[in-house]
């Protein structure tokens, strides 16, 4: 039977070894090599982060091979100061630009959106692969910068400028480690409107039959709206990154203003904005932490009414949610500026629709733990990461509420309360959403179970551990620990080092825990239990219903005829507790959506 | 698990999708007659049109974003040097405009050679001459917009000669890189005219990119006029 | 029904058992130590706020004291009901019917509206009269000027001595080498020669001073906890801030915005001092000038 729409992608199967796995244009590939290149950045960024924390918790200690690492950087194996930063900045350059904006989002979103909108393939294939391999790319140069003289930038992901624009006289990493990462983050940018146009476009025209935009589960709702988000969001950053290149190789002061003076000499710039910079920044950055959440929380919501086997109280209100939570994203970055020298009315009209946006996200989790009443709820690895992002998310949530307000602001701006804020809800939450999306779709991607007691003990190592790594940060946050210290030696930080022992501690511990991740992911790929069918979950969307791995156009000779919301559990009346959205079966479930 | 569809379902009458209502918003493709099977899809736009519109908002923020950056440092410090904008862009907007409406002819006359069932170009020649005019036209354009920088430059006015400089030229560069984006849209549409497997839809999507360009340099002129 | 599944173990219900799964109930429990254990150091007050030695700060520690109470009351709420709904809808017998909750999506909204969103929107109205109190005042007519200057890796202050007035700074004479911090010319500045130059902000308790920030290079900023002030220098545009403290001793102040490899040593001492004390200070400064 041929395809029903005259937009359907035709492309034969590829033969060869290059076409099937390297330069592939089937999403499904591109996604397992987004979830690959994440999961390298992801063990880097960890490894980057256990260097720090040693240093931070032990000063001074001698980190055993550092100074293989870098020639300059580790005399003695002892961690310069230059050195910390530079390792500061990468780990969160990394994290957030290759972990939490690719896994989520291009990994699995790449792999799914089309199967669960039921498309063959995206429009786009060719630039699809295209996108991966310029993120790809973005990820070598950005790494190359630890292989150059100086290395890499020092100025932290957010590179404020001036310091992040007047080049070597800054300090270590200022001239060609922030021309490497600006171009790294510029061509990051074009593998996201890459892979931006792609997501929009399946979502909006490549629905199967039956399939409305209301029938798409609530993964495929988190892929669109975060696909908005950054075509927006990342439109804005190339050119704040191109216009800091300028600033740095041809001369010109869009961010360095005139009469700065460092080691006695004037600086040649004049007349450029300090605040320009943080302005185009916070204006991409406040929309990229929710490109972060909103996939993660498309994926967990999936995850948990598959688990629960119901829905969740309302379909519709999540996704109104999570598009209020994108809408207002773009209202409230100056909270990142509360102190920053802006105009202080400005920093009153930014606080409002910072707590305006609590009221969004409280009724996302209200709706999550309303729906897990009078549940069937299933416990395993997925179901795990689930119910965990949800406490993760409502931590982290929660201590946003006092950073959103400026007076208070001022106590803990650049203090370690922010940084445990934004690990909790973003750090740990958005890859609590990676492992559960994992474990959940592993068998359909592999065909093979992941196993379910290191799953366990993945899980509770990591709950346990992150709680002990992050929670101890508000605290020092509000006893006044400033962020970005390498080393604490004022009098007041001194009595809060022990503290930062316990963190260091807890790191290592949680980082080990990844390990065991690692290790079943590896082994299960390889030795894993077959999967017992192409539905082990009893999940009823569209991923479910096709062969496990799914063929090469996705469906077979089939495609899909959608007659049901993605939903559709305990539904009384019904031949089993689940009918699929490709079921015909008139079913007794007047809340469908059509 | 995976289900087939062996017979038509039976659907309840009252369950019967409406036009305009309970039909699942607007871009829904069960069809009100209810017989899932057989019908073509056509409600969709083709994914070439929804795909340049995305692609146009992301330019439209870049170049937003361009805006406000000159608007916050030209506010933000006094050393603005106003200067007069070379006369060729005025010439070179005319060659914009004048390609955009060269677009749009060929658009009509090969759209017009299109049957009605299908959309694809076929067998007869196409009305290609003014498809190579526009693109003649639009390289014409960068050509006078490199005149320009050059021009500036012979003058001694470089990219850090002064901030007004550095926005007049990071703007104009930036839109003719998009230009030629555009021209090498051109001439794909023109390689798959030739070989008659052109979409209906990769032209419209082609010709709505180049009218953007043609907008977008308005606006920019504007912009530069009242502010450099 | 669905057909059985083979896989041993079971991530998916294939024995079908009374009672509730074992790993959520340890979940469960694991949730309420954790929400517990994280609300002690708050409430034991472990490590607590420095102590407040401002005029201005009590507004902002009320403004603290009720988040910290609405947040801590959600969160403890929230982590509990959420390990108590795992622990109790965690089912393994077959056969069991779902429920909704009562008042179903609709009540979750309201109960978002009514209960954050006010509240959110309360603290926000009210933290506006903090907020004002540190920018919205104009600095008392009798304050004392003070110049504060950040640059890698020091913060340097200036008093504008007797005449009230500051020297301008030249930029191509600033030199650490040669000590002027300022890029002072006293030799052809008339105003220049009475600014007293040091490397610590003395001043007088009770008191109020207005604090001129200038940035030498790059971005710095300016954070006393005790003083309840953090504000930021702007390389090209010189803000300011005023504060009162209450309280005579020595406090740091630390730079907390990075500012490069110093990033971590750059401070300075805060010496609130008597008026008597400070007047003995500035004279004993002026003659080192």
């Amino acid at each position: 039977m041929h395809d029903m729409s005259e937009h359907a992608v035709h492309h034969g199967a590829p033969t060869s070894f290059i076409r099937k796995h390297v330069f592939s244009i089937d999403h499904k590939v591109i996604g397992k090599q987004y979830y690959a290149l994440a999961l390298l950045a992801a063990l880097v960024g960890m490894f980057l982060s256990w260097l720090m924390r040693i240093h931070l918790g032990f000063a001074n200690f001698a980190i055993p091979g550092l100074s293989l690492l870098s020639k300059n950087g580790a005399p003695g194996n002892v961690m310069t100061p230059e050195y910390y930063l530079q390792l500061m900045t990468m780990h969160g350059t990394i994290m957030v630009f290759f972990v939490l904006t690719t896994a989520p989002f291009a990994a699995f979103g790449n792999f799914f959106l089309p199967i669960q909108t039921g498309a063959e393939d995206m429009p786009f294939p060719h630039f699809n692969m295209m996108s991966f391999w310029v993120t790809f790319v973005g990820f070598l140069v950005l790494v190359a910068s630890f292989l150059v003289g100086t290395g890499p930038t020092l100025g932290g992901w957010t590179q404020y400028a001036p310091l992040s624009a007047i080049g070597d006289v800054g300090g270590p990493g200022q001239g060609l480690g922030v021309v490497l990462w600006a171009t790294s983050i510029g061509i990051f940018c074009i593998g996201q409107l890459l892979g931006s146009l792609n997501f929009i476009t399946t979502t909006l025209d490549m629905r199967c039959k039956g399939m409305s935009l209301m029938r798409l589960p609530l993964t495929a709702w988190g892929w669109f709206i975060t696909s908005v988000m950054g075509l927006t969001a990342f439109a804005v950053l190339m050119p704040a990154c191109i216009l800091l290149i300028l600033d740095h190789v041809a001369g010109t002061s869009f961010f360095v203003a005139s009469n700065l003076v460092i080691n006695d000499q004037v600086l040649p710039h004049s007349g450029g904005s300090t605040l320009l910079w943080q302005h185009l920044f916070w204006f991409f950055g406040h929309p990229e932490v929710y490109i972060a959440i909103v996939p993660g929380m498309g994926i967990i919501s999936h995850i948990l009414i598959t688990n629960m086997r119901k829905p969740m109280l309302s379909h519709r209100v999540l996704i109104y949610s999570m598009g209020a939570l994108a809408a207002l994203s773009y209202m409230v970055y100056g909270h990142h500026m509360f102190v920053s020298g802006m105009n202080p009315v400005s920093s009153l009209a930014f606080s409002f629709p910072t707590l305006v946006i609590t009221i969004p996200s409280t009724i996302i989790v209200l709706i999550w733990l309303g729906s897990l009443y009078g549940s069937k709820l299933r416990i395993n690895s997925a179901s795990l990461f689930s119910l965990g992002f949800v406490s993760m998310f409502i931590s982290g949530g929660v201590s946003g509420f006092f950073l959103a307000q400026p007076s208070i602001d001022i106590m803990l701006h650049a203090t370690y309360f922010v940084v445990g804020h934004f690990h909790l809800v973003m750090g740990v939450a958005a890859m609590f959403g990676i492992f559960a999306g994992t474990y959940f779709w592993f068998p359909k991607m592999t065909g093979r179970m992941m196993n379910e007691t290191l799953g366990k003990v993945h899980f509770v190592m990591s709950f346990i551990g992150a709680y002990c790594i992050f929670m101890p940060f508000h605290y020092l946050g509000i006893a006044g620990n400033v962020r970005r210290y390498q080393a604490f030696t004022d009098d007041y930080l001194i009595p809060l080092i022990p503290v930062h022992k316990f963190i260091t501690i807890a790191a290592l511990f949680t980082g080990f825990a990844q390990l065991i991740f690692l290790y079943n992911l590896i082994h299960s790929r390889f030795k894993g239990e077959l999967a017992p069918n192409d539905n082990p979950w009893e999940g009823t969307s569209l991923e479910w219903s096709t062969a496990t791995p799914p063929p090469h156009n996705n469906f077979g000779d089939k495609m899909p005829v959608v007659y049901h919301d993605p939903y559709q559990y305990s539904i009384e009346g019904a031949s089993t507790d689940y009918v699929m959205q490709t079921s015909p079966e008139k079913i007794n479930s007047p809340d469908e959506e059509k | 698990m995976a289900t087939t569809v062996p017979e038509p379902p039976k659907i309840d009458q009252d369950r019967l999708p409406t036009q305009g209502s309970g039909n699942g918003g607007w871009r829904n493709k069960i069809p009100a007659g209810g017989d899932l099977r057989r019908v073509k899809d056509h409600s969709s736009p083709p994914p070439a049109s929804t795909g340049i519109w995305v692609g146009l908002a992301a330019i439209t923020m870049s170049f937003a974003a361009f805006t406000s950056a000159l608007i916050v440092r030209q506010g933000g410090a006094s050393d603005w040097h106003h200067f007069t904008l070379p006369p060729v862009l005025y010439f070179n907007t005319l060659l914009i405009i004048a390609s955009s409406i060269t677009l749009e002819v060929a658009r009509k006359r090969i759209a017009a050679y299109m049957g009605v069932a299908k959309d694809r170009v076929t067998g007869a020649t196409a009305p290609a001459q003014w498809l190579y005019i526009t693109l003649f036209l639009g390289l014409l354009f960068v050509a006078g917009q490199t005149f320009a920088w050059v021009q500036l430059k012979s003058q001694g006015f470089g990219l850090a000669s002064n901030v007004s400089y550095s926005f007049f030229y990071v703007l104009t560069v930036a839109h003719a890189l998009h230009v030629f984006g555009g021209l090498g849209g051109l001439v794909r549409v023109i390689g798959k005219m030739n070989k008659s497997i052109l979409r209906r839809s990769t032209l419209d999507a082609t010709s709505r990119y180049w009218h953007f360009m043609g907008v977008l340099w308005v606006y920019l002129l504007l912009l530069l006029w009242m502010k450099l | 029904m669905a057909k059985a599944l083979a896989f041993s173990e079971s991530a998916a219900p294939k024995k079908l058992g009374k009672g509730r799964d074992d790993m959520a109930k340890i979940f469960a429990v694991l949730i309420v130590l954790i929400a517990i254990a994280s609300a002690v150091p708050i409430v034991m007050h472990w490590w607590p706020m420095p102590q407040d030695i401002s005029t201005h700060g009590h507004l902002i520690d009320e403004q603290y004291a009720d988040t910290m109470l609405e947040a801590g009351i959600s969160f403890l709420a929230s982590q509990f009901v959420l390990a108590f709904f795992i622990f109790k809808f965690s089912t393994r017998t077959a056969g069991e019917k779902v429920k909704n909750f009562p008042g179903g999506a609709t009540g979750m909204v309201v109960a978002a509206f009514l209960l954050v969103g006010t509240e959110a929107l309360a603290l926000g109205v009210f933290g506006t009269k903090a907020w004002a109190s540190v920018y919205f005042t104009p600095p008392a007519a009798n304050a004392i000027p003070i110049q504060v200057q950040a640059g890698q890796f020091a913060f340097y202050f200036r008093y504008p001595g007797p005449d009230g007035s500051f020297g301008p700074i030249h930029a191509d004479k600033i030199s650490e080498a040669n000590a002027n911090f300022f890029g002072l010319d006293t030799t052809n500045d008339q105003d220049s020669k009475d600014d007293i130059v040091a490397a610590e902000l003395a001043i007088p308790v009770n008191h109020e001073i207005h604090l001129l920030m200038h940035s030498k290079d790059v971005g710095h900023s300016f954070y006393v906890p005790e003083l309840r002030v953090q504000q930021d220098f702007v390389p090209g545009l010189d803000v300011s801030i005023h504060f009162t403290a209450t309280k005579i001793g020595r406090y740091e102040i630390v730079c907390t915005q990075l500012c490069g490899l110093g990033h971590y040593n750059m401070k300075a001492y805060l010496e609130v001092k008597s008026p008597e004390d400070y007047d003995a200070w500035i004279k004993q400064q002026a003659a080192l000038q």
